[in-house]
């Protein structure tokens, strides 16, 4: 209402005060579970469960991918909840629900930690204990490791924070086997080094952006040309990593063609990121990190085809 | 009348929230129902 009485207002104030009057919509609830990233979560859970060996039914897989997307969600909810601050200052973040003002912070939280709740219980009741602690776990490490801990303390912060985002294959995988298996460790492994590169390709050209809210990102603490060098590096470390599945025999001829030619090409994207002084190399490198994880996990899965579907003649891996 | 127009959209919203509540309620009584069906089965 003071939307629309108060006239001595400036126009951004009005609709900000506006935007709050209304409540959140339900597209700012969806906005709360990070949709984007979300769903590479979903893939790479998906690949887990799919790879991993023996059989459950269909209707358990899908419950079990969608406990991951919501656990994943939730964590997203309160991780801008907390964020909500540092989103205020930043351009790509100033937008969402809690920063814009359209939504009260007790309500993300609220919002986060139901559906944390729910997502383990569903999976321990669907599926089974292990899957359901691993993913409190991945749900833990995300809001109290990574956001509140490290996020703002160290650039070494997506490093060791990146630990989250590796473990839904580690989640798919324990679903359908009750432990956790050497291929579920090379699936989170793979996620764990691609996440150096992929996270300071972004912060190379949003440097500023971090900086401005105090976060001590890799490009604003050592500088641009440290950061390259680091994300060179881990490209090479995951070279061994890439492999790591056919070597294993989760995989077959198929997949190591595949995460050799992409391997090349992450290296080849981190090596013109060092030779460029502007951020385009580091833009198209962020692009097509999310490309390489996304074909990676789509190669293993197309390789192998036992788990939970069935199995289809010539593609048996040994795992 | 832009008053009315604002809490017209107040009540939109509202109904929208309590509408997707609705759906999730739903989902999660057909969810337990088909979970217990195939768990009962397994």
């Amino acid at each position: 209402m003071a939307i629309v009485s108060s006239a001595d207002l400036g126009a951004s104030r009005t609709l900000d005060s506006g935007t709050a009057a209304l409540g959140p919509s339900v597209g700012d609830f969806v906005a709360l579970l990070k949709p984007r990233v979300m769903s590479l979560v979903v893939f790479t859970g998906f690949a887990g469960l799919y790879l991993a060996p023996g059989h459950i039914h269909p209707f358990l897989a899908a419950v079990a991918v969608l406990c991951i997307a919501v656990g994943a969600g939730a964590s997203g909810a309160i991780n801008m909840w907390y964020d909500r601050d540092i989103d205020a200052v930043m351009r790509r973040t100033r937008n969402r629900p809690l920063p814009a003002g359209r939504m009260a912070p007790g309500e993300a939280l609220g919002f986060g930690c139901v559906l944390a709740s729910a997502s383990v219980i569903i999976m321990g009741l669907a599926l089974n204990w292990v899957a359901a602690a691993l993913l409190a776990g991945t749900i833990a490490f995300y809001v109290f490791v990574y956001t509140v801990w490290l996020k703002r303390r160290t650039p070494q912060n997506i490093v060791i924070g990146g630990a989250a985002g590796a473990f839904p294959p580690m989640v798919g995988w324990a679903a359908v086997t009750g432990d956790i298996g050497t291929g579920a460790l090379v699936l989170f492994a793979l996620i764990f080094f691609w996440t150096p590169p992929h996270f300071w390709a972004l912060s190379l050209y949003r440097a500023g952006d971090y900086a401005a809210a105090g976060v001590p990102m890799m490009p604003v603490v050592a500088g641009a040309r440290e950061t390259k060098k680091q994300m060179l590096l881990y490209t090479f470390l995951l070279w061994p990593v890439a492999v790591a599945p056919a070597w294993l025999g989760l995989a077959g001829a198929v997949y190591l063609a595949a995460a050799l030619v992409l391997s090349l090409s992450f290296t080849l994207a981190a090596i013109r990121v060092w030779h460029d002084e502007g951020d385009g190399a580091a833009k198209r490198m962020f692009g097509f990190s999310i490309l390489y994880l996304f074909l990676l996990f789509a190669a293993l899965i197309l390789d192998r085809a036992p788990g939970i579907l069935g199995t289809l003649p010539g593609l048996a891996g040994g795992a | 009348m832009t008053m009315v127009t604002a809490m017209d959209d107040r009540a939109r919203r509202v109904r929208a929230r309590n509408r997707a509540l609705l759906a999730v309620l739903l989902a999660l009584v057909a969810l337990f129902y088909a979970l217990a069906i195939v768990r009962m089965g397994g």
